[in-house]
């Protein structure tokens, strides 16, 4: 039992907690897998990516760069800048990782936005919701860009099933929970302001990664 | 080595180190109390930025599309208490639907 008595989660309530995001990673990582192959990657490039980086928008944009003809430096920083969120997200989860430093470093790496997110929804992060949700993502992530690598295209674009306002709701139904209060409420307000004043004038990551700056209000009392 | 290797081996070394930067170099560590105030804030604001960039975001501008009602349908959802996977469901359905109509 936790302090406030629930019970301890376990490993496979994560993965049940992931079970209604599953079309995300599995038509997106398709997806992934036919853009890789226009962006002149390999199949096994294609797939070590989705398997070393687990991050679905930095790959994105890394293989929309190269499509394109752009450079690999501009490949690099755009998919790079992406994921600088990642530094504060684990840091925020840093204390739920037991064991070994080697045991840390494998773990951490299932951090993805949904499984982090979904692992943080009881108010603190739990690790067995964050390694069983990032399991399951990651397994169909992977299959998935083998697949759309190797069938190629059979698919349209995955918007057109409202996919992307789905994890915006996702998104909102997480940070629900934690906007209670005033100082929280504040700190996203800002936040937001931060996001969305960048979106126009910096690449994308870039507005993510500035918004957390609005964690500073933490140094109010 | 084709660029595209390349690519996927920096941005690949670079992700590992930004998850692992939690878990690995601070470990169980207490963060001092003001430090500690200030990471509290990361999940709020990330995840409300996580919004908006996925619900307005374009190609470096802001783009108002079918996503806005289906966001907003998705909010009177959690508002009422409907579990995530119904918040999801309504959200798709009605962008979808506005894109099919639209």
């Amino acid at each position: 039992m936790t302090s406030d008595g629930r019970p301890t989660p376990r490993v496979r309530d994560g993965v049940r907690a992931a079970l209604p995001l599953v079309l995300g990673p599995l038509l997106f990582g398709l997806t992934f897998g036919v853009l890789a192959e226009t962006a002149g990657m390999s199949a096994v490039a294609a797939i070590v990516m989705s398997a070393t980086t687990f991050a679905g928008s930095a790959q994105f944009a890394a293989a929309s760069v190269l499509e394109d003809g752009g450079t690999v430096l501009a490949a690099v920083t755009s998919a790079v800048l992406l994921n600088v969120r990642y530094i504060g997200q684990s840091i925020a989860a840093a204390s739920i990782f037991p064991g070994s430093r080697p045991r840390r470093l494998i773990e951490s790496q299932l951090i993805v936005d949904e499984s982090w997110a979904l692992s943080g929804r009881s108010g603190r992060f739990e690790w067995p919701i964050l390694v069983g949700a990032g399991l399951l993502l990651y397994v169909l992530w992977v299959t998935s860009t083998a697949i759309g690598s190797v069938v190629g295209s059979v698919l349209g674009d995955p918007n057109d099933l409202g996919l992307d306002a789905a994890f915006a709701a996702l998104f909102l139904a997480l940070a629900w929970p934690y906007l209670r209060e005033r100082k929280p409420v504040a700190a996203a307000l800002v936040g937001v302001a931060i996001t969305l004043l960048l979106i126009p004038l910096a690449p994308a990551g870039v507005p993510l990664v500035a918004a957390s700056a609005a964690c500073l209000l933490g140094l109010r009392r | 080595m084709s660029d595209a290797w390349i690519v996927v081996l920096v941005v690949g070394a670079f992700t590992w180190a930004f998850k692992a930067a939690g878990p690995v170099f601070l470990g169980r560590r207490r963060l001092p109390a003001k430090a500690a105030s200030v990471v509290a804030l990361v999940a709020p604001v990330m995840l409300t930025a996580l919004v908006v960039t996925q619900a307005v975001g374009g190609d470096e501008e802001i783009v108002l599309d079918a996503r806005i009602p289906g966001v907003a349908a998705a909010g009177v959802a959690i508002s009422r208490g409907a579990p995530i996977v119904v918040v999801m469901l309504v959200a798709a359905l009605v962008t979808a639907l506005v894109r099919l109509v639209v």
